[in-house]
């Protein structure tokens, strides 16, 4: 190989550069490491500066409660693709304590701008999931209300988001509130124009904008170090805001890390660059197959850093819950894959004309006529003898004549 | 009545958006105390502050993604785009974004967003300076596009545009900012999304829009000498098309010549002449022609003046359409 040649994705070396850590030695004072984290993957409780919950019992719990529920939702979507009741479906398996951790800390005047994985930021904006599933059934482009719930739509050209999410950030710096944003994108979209230009202009306007990045190593096949030769973490740096890496695993840590980060946008201190290091433990979404591109063995390291088994392990260690509680949220979790499932199979499909509707805001004439022609075209059909009254054993159609 | 160029028309009309409503902001590339390349935008920072004439970055993509943002906040941005061949960076955010919001959320979200672009050629600009990217945009639905051709109507269509609860793409023809007309602000004008005959005729028809009315005109000026009599619509909004004119037109006339400065092939006039073709097949006496840019990227400024169509390009092809 000769000096100018690129290193492949994979390089260890290259590998190395990235993390900036690995995760810490199990002997390693925490507080050394650059990973904020406050539960370890045995579920014990840690210390890092800075940072810290203080939560009640029943806020331990809730959050337990949360990500079980948004995984079930998530098992339940999978399973209702591979039934082809959906016709895509982008699992957050893995990335549930990112999505809690940081859903909870936003206030209910907060506004939240998705990608097409925020299944559990959803969740914590009392977004109904049928209404996430009906997107990837294909019977509506998303079709929410954002500020019933101040969730914005879904994403799908990733990083597009954050622009907007600045933007609006920059209305609530004219409004005078002290509301905040968090913008959600990952590892693939870092690498992204908008998201750039989204740190510029975030920066330069000093708007209240967290800019949280769910690092789960993966973007479809290509691995994180196709992405970054720096940790991500440190890229807002270079722009002139302050970075940090949370154990994306950690529900506490997340919580934490992205409360100060919004408190701090709020109170005029500016935008945040949140890594949450995470993993993407399922497929890319339903139409992918990690087994092409990357090894068991990451798959069964991430396992040990399970997101729910650390809280659970926290939870039972500190008398916070044990078989009737951990029960009764499986029952839950059991009733509402009921709900979602039967939501689901109950969709209907749009009706035809349905496409023309909210083209514009205001009456645009050729969309109009548009419709119109096609209702006539439909129209035209109705004397037509339907397809499923035919007699099984009929002759075909035409076939009289043909002789 | 004060005799404005268009430019201060525009500015004008600007002034006249940003009083009525403060939600209304403008954005863009050094369209504060520059008051842009254009002057477009001359003074309104001095009056309305930093706040709401905003200097932002150079990206265009962010200034559309962010207005939109802004847009879904309350907020009534206007970008300036500061030339044509400048808008491409945005181009995802406004026919991805801008362009599907509206739908995508089953009419919850409205963004009434005004993105102002100076297009067309003529000033003897380098490359990417001299662009006619309409087509690129009236081909998205959600988007609404218009061009103003005068000072009268930009200082009207601007403050429309402005009010419109869809996101529009404004055209100005950059190289008729300093043409100048009387501008009378207390007429109450017609509706944005018409089409309007500006010189009526009974041999042919002319339809133009943006930079090129003044062709048209001129053309049917000269035509005159010839004993032609030249109808000559100037469009007005592209997207949508208000054909009805065109159609009246030509069921009177029988001859179509569609004129713009950008290329023909797949352009705006394809579109109007499959239309008319479709409306008025047996009022046509010849097959509806077009004049415009070559298929070509837009050339070295030298040669400019062969690339956009003139007064003889428009005459040359109004004969060859009655000779039919």
């Amino acid at each position: 190989m000769s000096g100018s040649d690129p290193v492949p994705a994979g390089d260890p070396a290259l590998r190395a550069a990235v993390d900036d850590f690995a995760y810490p030695p199990a002997d390693a004072p925490a507080a050394d490491a650059q990973l904020v984290q406050l539960l370890t993957p045995e579920g014990e409780r840690v210390d890092y500066p800075g940072y810290s919950v203080d939560l009640t019992d029943d806020e331990y719990r809730a959050l337990y409660r949360d990500l079980v529920l948004v995984r079930r939702i998530d098992v339940e979507a999978t399973a209702l693709q591979r039934q082809g009741e959906l016709g895509i479906w982008a699992s957050l398996l893995g990335q549930e304590a990112a999505q809690v951790g940081s859903g909870r800390a936003l206030r209910p005047n907060d506004m939240a701008f998705p990608t097409y994985r925020e299944h559990g930021v959803a969740w914590c904006r009392d977004v109904d999931p049928l209404t996430l599933l009906g997107l990837y059934r294909g019977v509506s482009n998303g079709g929410w209300d954002p500020a019933d719930k101040n969730f914005h739509l879904y994403a799908i050209v990733i990083g597009s988001q954050t622009l907007h999410a600045t933007g609006y950030a920059m209305g609530i710096q004219k409004d005078g509130t002290d509301d905040a944003v968090i913008a959600y994108f990952g590892d693939g979209a870092s690498s992204q124009g908008d998201v750039n230009e989204a740190f510029v202009f975030a920066a330069v306007y000093n708007a209240p904008v967290v800019f949280f990045c769910q690092n789960n190593q993966w973007a479809i096949s290509e691995p994180l170090e196709r992405q970054t030769r720096i940790p991500l973490y440190q890229r807002s740096r270079g722009f002139g805001f302050p970075g940090v890496r949370v154990d994306g695993n950690d529900v506490l840590a997340t919580l934490a890390v992205t409360r100060k980060a919004l408190d701090d946008a709020r109170s005029g201190q500016g935008p945040t660059l949140v890594e949450a290091y995470t993993y993407r433990m399922g497929a890319h979404t339903t139409s992918d197959d990690p087994t092409r591109y990357r090894l068991a063995s990451e798959l069964e390291a991430w396992k040990l850093k399970d997101p729910i088994e650390r809280m659970k392990s926290f939870l039972y260690k500190n008398r916070l819950g044990g078989p009737d509680f951990f029960g009764q949220v499986e029952a839950e979790a059991d009733e509402l894959a009921a709900y979602v499932r039967k939501g689901c199979l109950e969709m209907a499909d749009p009706e035809p004309l349905v496409a023309f509707d909210h083209v514009y805001a205001e009456e645009h004439p050729l969309v109009a006529a548009e419709r119109a022609a096609y209702a006539d075209y439909l129209e035209s059909f109705a004397d037509a003898l339907p397809l499923d009254a035919l007699p099984l054993d009929a002759p075909p159609l035409g076939a009289e004549s043909a002789h | 009545m004060a005799t404005v160029t268009l430019a201060k028309a525009l500015n004008e009309g600007l002034r006249q958006a940003m009083e009525t409503d403060s939600k209304v902001l403008i954005m863009g590339e050094d369209v504060g105390k520059l008051g842009g390349v254009f002057r477009v935008t001359d003074g309104l920072q001095k009056d309305f502050g930093e706040d709401r004439v905003i200097d932002t970055p150079l990206a265009e993509s962010g200034i559309v993604g962010t207005a939109i943002g802004l847009a879904i906040r309350g907020y009534r941005p206007v970008c300036e785009i500061q030339f044509d061949g400048f808008v491409y960076p945005a181009y995802d955010q406004i026919v991805s974004q801008l362009a599907k919001m509206h739908y995508r959320s089953k009419g919850s979200v409205k963004l009434p967003v005004v993105i102002r672009i100076p297009f067309g050629g003529g000033i003897g600009a380098v490359e990417h300076h001299s662009e006619s990217p309409e087509a690129y945009f009236a081909h998205t639905a959600g988007l609404r596009v218009v061009a103003c051709s005068n000072p009268v109507d930009a200082y009207f269509m601007i403050q429309q545009a402005i009010t419109c609860d869809d996101p529009v793409i404004f055209f100005e023809p950059k190289r008729r900012y300093w043409e100048k007309a009387d501008l009378d602000p207390a007429v109450a004008p017609g509706p944005l999304f018409a089409s309007r005959v500006v010189r009526p005729g009974a041999h042919a028809t002319v339809v133009a829009y943006g930079p090129m009315v003044r062709v048209a005109m001129d053309a049917a000026t000269a035509a005159e000498d010839d004993g032609h009599s030249i109808e000559v619509i100037d469009l007005r909004t592209l997207s949508p098309l208000d054909m009805a004119p065109v159609y009246d037109s030509v069921r009177r006339t029988g001859h179509l010549v569609v004129v713009h400065e950008a290329p023909v092939n797949v352009g705006l006039g394809a579109e109007i002449a499959a239309r008319v073709t479709e409306e008025c097949f047996y009022s046509l006496q010849a097959p509806v022609l077009r004049v415009g840019g070559f298929d070509t990227p837009y050339p070295p400024s030298r040669l400019e003046e062969d690339y956009l169509p003139d007064l003889d390009r428009v005459l040359d092809a109004v004969e060859r359409s009655l000779r039919l």
